[in-house]
């Protein structure tokens, strides 16, 4: 039987149920319900099938529920939907109610839902009202919205809007690094991830000094979600980008910049770029692999045109892993329904992230270069210990991105020249580097100094290899008699 | 002041039209039209062309009344026509070379793209700020 098409308080038209099942709800759960009934079903003078929820919401509703899809296959079952062909209001609320006992870990039985249950918790609610429903009655899980109300509100803002193929797993990324505190604002690598997963909670402290590490560590857990299901970018864009959503409405600590990119994002863009091309220094070729790549992102090709244009900043048709990053942000930023801007934002340039994230990946590769050159891996360590030190310091946002593109330049050089330049510079080479990281941090106006130095130690290194060739003129008076017998004696 | 710039591709059809006024317009496209004639006989007469800087800047194409007209192609047959006013006698040779310099800097990064398709309408926002910024500085 079907109600009127008042979607509203039919709330005790509850009653009549598809096998006339008498379903007792609180007064909580009634609010909710039809709340949420509401939401799926639009303006219920308008529905012609009088008052039944359009079939599609209630599904994205169903798996905001973050059920496996087989228990919401069984709950539309049992709770007469599929008999019926659609969700009426007495389907909608039993469903509703066997949501909230499979959440709770009842089995999806219409016995389960004569108890007491919490009420059904949806991760993708944009409402403030419905998290605040969900607090007052007693509930288990639910505890965890309470404090981290507003935080996973917003980190699960547009997790409905992706697709739902991995409705298991916690719609963020899993590395979770919550801001410590306020002076995490000002730390290049920003870690502005909230308590993303429940577990999330329990990462906090671990996780600002993950962020530091090598992104090996980082890599195994993010890879593992998003890594996995290279072809759905766009779902997953999505997630990532709700943690830029929530940037808009975050307390003033953190920046309110949605062109800020994220660790997590960071991590997930490092993640594709590497699936496209192992190598993280080398880059991605535009007309093919790029192109590609972003099409399967469907925007209309105007805009991806105008972002790379944005992105490529060298214009040289291929894409290094900090444009790549620019471009990925951008995509999805635009996908989220940001206007792409006329130029690129500041924090975006490749110069800047290539300061903040070249650090993690400078560190894991000086490292390998290290451990295989120098047998003490002294220096090593005092290298690392340099660079976490430099890390801790305030860099200077501005100075930083002057800096950063001269020095980061640099330090890719000395990245490279150290795996080939002999033993007896690589010493000089690792002290001018932990300098020009010192110097990059603490002292940005004399980075002159520490510049010249690496640009000397770097063309010491790079010299011994090849002399020029010798002009081989055969009748010049410069050359040789000797020379000349030789060249006679090949030429016979 | 430039009051016109139009860029051609090799099938002769316009792939970026911008003036300065923007009445009169079509006055300008008229014009540009007709010193395509004049670009083709001088690639013509150039035979088999040194593939030089020099080479790509047709020079002043003819002069009418009112304004003077320049020409520039490129390797790939892609022309560049540029009318200037003729009161603006200030505008040396040079400068024009190097607008077309820049032209062509600003064309080749377009090409890069991926996305855009040669023989596409140019729709880049970083062309038409290059272009703006040219002609608002010979102003």
């Amino acid at each position: 039987m079907e109600q009127g098409p008042a979607g509203g308080p039919g709330a005790a038209t509850a009653a009549a149920g598809s096998g006339g099942l008498l379903l007792p709800l609180s007064e909580s759960e009634q609010q909710r319900y039809s709340e949420l009934f509401s939401r799926c079903c639009p303006p219920p003078e308008a529905a012609a099938a009088g008052g039944s929820s359009n079939s599609s919401s209630v599904g994205e509703l169903f798996r905001a529920s973050q059920l496996p899809p087989d228990t919401l296959h069984q709950i539309t079952e049992v709770c007469g939907a599929k008999r019926v062909g659609y969700f009426g209001p007495a389907q909608f609320y039993i469903a509703l109610k066997l949501i909230a006992a499979a959440q709770s870990g009842f089995p999806v039985r219409i016995e389960s839902i004569k108890n007491e249950l919490p009420l059904p918790r949806f991760m993708a609610l944009k409402n403030d009202s419905e998290v605040r429903y969900g607090t007052p009655a007693e509930l288990h899980g639910v505890k965890f919205q309470v404090p981290h109300a507003t935080l996973e509100k917003k980190s699960y803002k547009r997790t409905d809007e992706g697709d739902k193929q991995e409705p298991k797993s916690p719609p963020m990324s899993p590395i979770c690094s919550p801001p410590a505190s306020p002076s995490t604002y000002q730390r290049i690598p920003l870690s502005y991830g909230y308590g993303k997963s429940r577990s999330g909670l329990e990462q906090q402290h671990g996780a600002p000094y993950e962020v530091r590490h090598t992104t090996h560590q980082q890599d195994g857990p993010s890879s593992g979600n998003y890594g996995a299901k290279p072809a759905v970018t766009c779902s997953t864009l999505n997630r990532s980008l709700s943690a830029e959503r929530e940037q808009q409405d975050s307390s003033s600590h953190y920046s309110d910049d949605p062109w800020r990119i994220t660790e997590e994002q960071r991590d997930y863009y490092i993640n594709q770029f590497r699936s496209l091309q192992p190598d993280l220094n080398s880059f991605i070729s535009g007309s093919s692999v790029a192109k590609n790549f972003f099409t399967k992102s469907k925007l209309p090709i105007p805009e991806l045109s105008h972002i790379w244009e944005l992105s490529d900043v060298d214009c040289d048709g291929a894409l290094t892993l900090p444009e790549f990053c620019a471009a990925f942000h951008l995509v999805v930023a635009r996908k989220n329904g940001y206007q792409l801007p006329e130029a690129l934002p500041e924090t975006l340039l490749p110069e800047y992230l290539q300061a903040a994230s070249l650090k993690p990946i400078r560190d894991s590769a000086l490292f390998e270069s290290y451990s295989e050159s120098l047998p003490g891996g002294q220096q090593a360590r005092d290298f690392s210990r340099t660079e976490k030190a430099s890390a801790e310091e305030v860099p200077d946002n501005s100075a930083l991105i002057q800096d950063a593109k001269k020095d980061e330049n640099q330090a890719l050089k000395v990245n490279t020249a150290l795996k080939t330049i002999p033993k007896e510079f690589q010493h000089l080479t690792v002290k001018t580097a932990a300098q020009e990281s010192n110097a990059l941090r603490a002292r940005p106006r004399s980075r002159s100094y520490s510049s010249t130095s690496i640009e000397d130690a770097m063309k010491k290194g790079e010299e011994p290899p090849t002399p020029p060739p010798r002009p081989q003129k055969s009748h010049s008076r410069a050359s040789s008699l000797d020379l000349n017998k030789i060249f006679q004696q090949n030429t016979q | 002041v430039p009051v016109s710039v139009i860029c051609f591709p090799r099938q002769n059809y316009p792939l970026y039209i911008r003036s300065i006024p923007t009445e009169n317009e079509l006055k300008f496209h008229y014009t540009v039209h007709t010193s395509l004639d004049v670009v083709d006989e001088k690639i013509s007469a150039m035979g088999k062309a040194l593939v030089d800087q020099r080479e790509l800047y047709l020079g002043l194409l003819y002069p009418t009344e009112d304004y003077k007209v320049y020409g520039y192609v490129t390797n790939s047959k892609v022309k560049f026509v540029m009318v200037v006013d003729s009161s603006n006698t200030a505008l040396r040779d040079n400068e024009i070379r190097s607008m077309f310099r820049k032209l062509h800097n600003s064309y080749t990064d377009i090409m890069c793209n991926p996305f855009y398709n040669p023989g596409d309408r140019i729709h880049s926002r970083a062309f038409d700020n290059m272009v703006n910024s040219m002609m608002m500085q010979v102003c």
